[in-house]
């Protein structure tokens, strides 16, 4: 557990949350006043633009003609169906479907990839280990939005174009943030644990398999956690090598609706909320996880 | 190193024979397995360095190579054209001009690190509903893009929420928030401290409660007041996590496409430079052209980060 100022809520917390009372008058009170002020008025900024999609998605189109302002309530909260329609008419199904493949063949793979390279680089030492090193390096340097335009020549001759293989092998080569993680999380899992276990005869390969890896969870649970959200929220990728109209992902057949619905906000708010919903119940249900995650991969 | 004595956990006790120490293990390795050993760490590395190069270093190279070329992309030859492509992009004031809406980006991401530190160091201290305020300033950061850009055409509209709230407030009018070109940057810049601030505020969020706790106490022993703790404890604590931020944000505000290529489709003042080259590659098929404007601004982006590599000391204080 971080202990700091907000670890110590106990004893320490309560001494620092009596003094300003005893000692200090209206100005203490005053700073109070405008820390919640300042917490509340960005919580609305941060829920407003959010809630009232979510108002919309519940309007029907006559509601919306009528023109009673985007913050009046919906006649019937219960109305689903702009959602229906989302649903169906925006292929949001084969979306989750396609978006799902990605995602577990490119998390898994990046798990593997990343772990083993990790292992190789930290466990060994061979010829030309730094320049490996500094190859992974200088790639995280290199913003890749950058070489879309060359990236797409190698996609493209290698056949990948319009398949699911384009984004996965795409997420699988550009996660060089994950080997880092696991960079960091093997120095910290002891020499002598892999040492006993070759003395009992294990081969390279197993004290991976069957030692490192396992040992590995936590750091593994990161990556799941990093990679996940950056490819269900992809856009670029699927938008530029998935054009085909039945290979849509969650981002991109969202971006679709920009066109058939034209100024239809109430499906467009339901397609938008449906997108957002998954992402709200991995939140509440990891939070604690997810801010771990983040805070470690990005500190790389 | 001493491996051998922790290392007998997995070991039945008989086994801790002299023959078992490194040294003879190394000697006993020696010969026909020498070969394998050395072979053993590329076995691992084949697939990562088989993805690194294919899909980082091979396009680096080609971009490299057609940024030199009057290539269209499509066409099975090229020619070599010099530094044509350069000095098209350094003369053509139109093709330069996209780095000024990188500086609403820029000044966005001041305020966003500013108001990052600022909630972070706020909800450090005791507050009640704290994590129910971590919780909804760090949300947005996990939405997805397209999403985030939905909700903010819908909330820029003329006449929609943003317009009838700021009519609550006494602020009248309709405005043109995404169509007026004086307007466009400070509406898409405003949507990216949105959706990233959330992020900021968490690493610095962690990077306080990191912060041993004895300094506090020490601090108010000394009588220190939250803004002295906050800029003699704090401040100094975050500096390394700070320049990192700053750096990213650098980066981030040259390379921004998402957000104004979902809502107004790179047009007009909006444009950037990353939306630029994409559109000379996919739409005008200038596929030497966008090289070197991708060349341009990888050389920029490395350039930024040496500077800060050198300005900033690595402190390995980020945990």
């Amino acid at each position: 557990m971080p202990a700091g100022p907000g670890g110590v809520r106990g004893a320490g917390g309560k001494g620092r949350r009596a003094r300003p009372v005893a000692r200090a008058g209206w100005p203490a009170r005053l700073a109070t006043v405008l820390k919640y002020l300042s917490l509340v008025a960005a919580s609305v900024v941060v829920l407003l633009p959010l809630g009232v999609v979510l108002l919309t998605s519940l309007k029907t189109s006559d509601e919306l003609a009528r023109g009673g302002g985007p913050l009046s309530m919906p006649d019937d909260w219960l109305n689903f169906a702009n959602y229906v329609t989302a649903f169906e008419k925006g292929q949001m199904a084969e979306a989750a479907f396609n978006t799902f493949v990605i995602l577990i063949v490119s998390i898994t793979g990046t798990v593997f990839i990343g772990s083993a390279a990790a292992y190789a680089i930290d466990r060994f030492s061979f010829r030309f280990k730094k320049l490996v090193v500094a190859m992974f390096l200088f790639a995280t340097l290199v913003p890749s939005i950058t070489t879309q335009v060359t990236t797409f020549q190698v996609v493209n001759q290698l056949g990948l174009f319009n398949t699911r293989l384009a984004p996965i092998m795409l997420y699988l080569g550009t996660d060089i943030v994950a080997i880092y993680i696991f960079l960091q999380f093997i120095r910290s899992i002891p020499v002598s644990v892999d040492e006993a276990a070759r003395m009992d005869g294990a081969s390279a390969l197993t004290v991976y398999w069957k030692i490192i890896l396992p040992l590995l969870k936590p750091a593994i649970a990161t990556v799941v956690i990093v990679k996940g959200i950056a490819v269900y929220n992809d856009f670029y990728i699927p938008f530029l090598y998935m054009p085909d109209q039945n290979l849509g992902t969650v981002s991109t057949s969202l971006f679709r609706f920009k066109g058939p619905f034209g100024a239809h906000w109430e499906n467009i708010s339901a397609g938008t909320i449906l997108v957002i919903v998954p992402t709200l119940a991995i939140f509440l249900m990891l939070q604690r996880f997810i801010y771990n995650g983040l805070t470690q991969g990005a500190a790389k | 190193m001493t491996p051998t004595s922790s290392s007998l956990r997995r070991v039945p006790a008989g086994a801790a024979t002299p023959q078992d120490t490194p040294q003879a293990r190394r000697s006993r390795r020696k010969g026909s397995s020498r070969g394998r050993q050395a072979l053993t760490p590329w076995l691992f590395l084949l697939v990562p360095l088989a993805f690194l190069v294919t899909f980082s270093y091979v396009p680096i190279i080609n971009m490299i190579v057609y940024s030199f070329t009057d290539w269209d992309g499509v066409s099975p030859d090229y020619a070599f054209t010099g530094v044509e492509n350069y000095v098209e992009i350094f003369t053509r004031p139109e093709l330069f001009k996209v780095f000024v809406a990188s500086l609403y980006y820029l000044a966005a991401a001041g305020l966003q690190i500013a108001l990052a530190l600022y909630f972070a160091t706020v909800l450090s201290f005791n507050t009640r509903f704290r994590n129910l305020f971590k919780g909804i300033l760090f949300f947005p950061y996990l939405i997805n893009g397209v999403a985030i850009g939905f909700v903010f055409l819908y909330f820029f509209q003329e006449g929609g929420t943003f317009d009838t709230v700021l009519g609550l407030l006494g602020v009248g009018g309709e405005h043109l928030w995404l169509g007026d070109p004086d307007l466009v940057n400070f509406s898409l810049a405003g949507v990216s401290v949105w959706r990233f601030l959330g992020l900021n505020f968490v690493l610095f969020l962690g990077g306080i409660q990191s912060i041993a706790p004895e300094l506090y106490e020490a601090a108010e022993l000394d009588g220190a007041g939250r803004w002295q703790q906050f800029r003699f404890i704090i401040v100094p604590s975050l500096r390394p996590l700070i320049g990192l931020t700053a750096i990213l944000a650098i980066s981030g505000c040259l390379s921004v496409f998402e957000i104004p290529y979902i809502m107004t489709g790179g047009a007009g003042a909006s444009e950037t430079f990353v939306i630029q080259t994409v559109k000379l590659a996919f739409r005008f098929n200038k596929t030497g052209l966008a090289s070197a404007a991708a060349v341009v601004l990888l050389i920029i982006i490395l350039l930024v980060t040496w500077l800060q590599r050198r300005l900033v000391p690595e402190e390995r204080a980020v945990a």
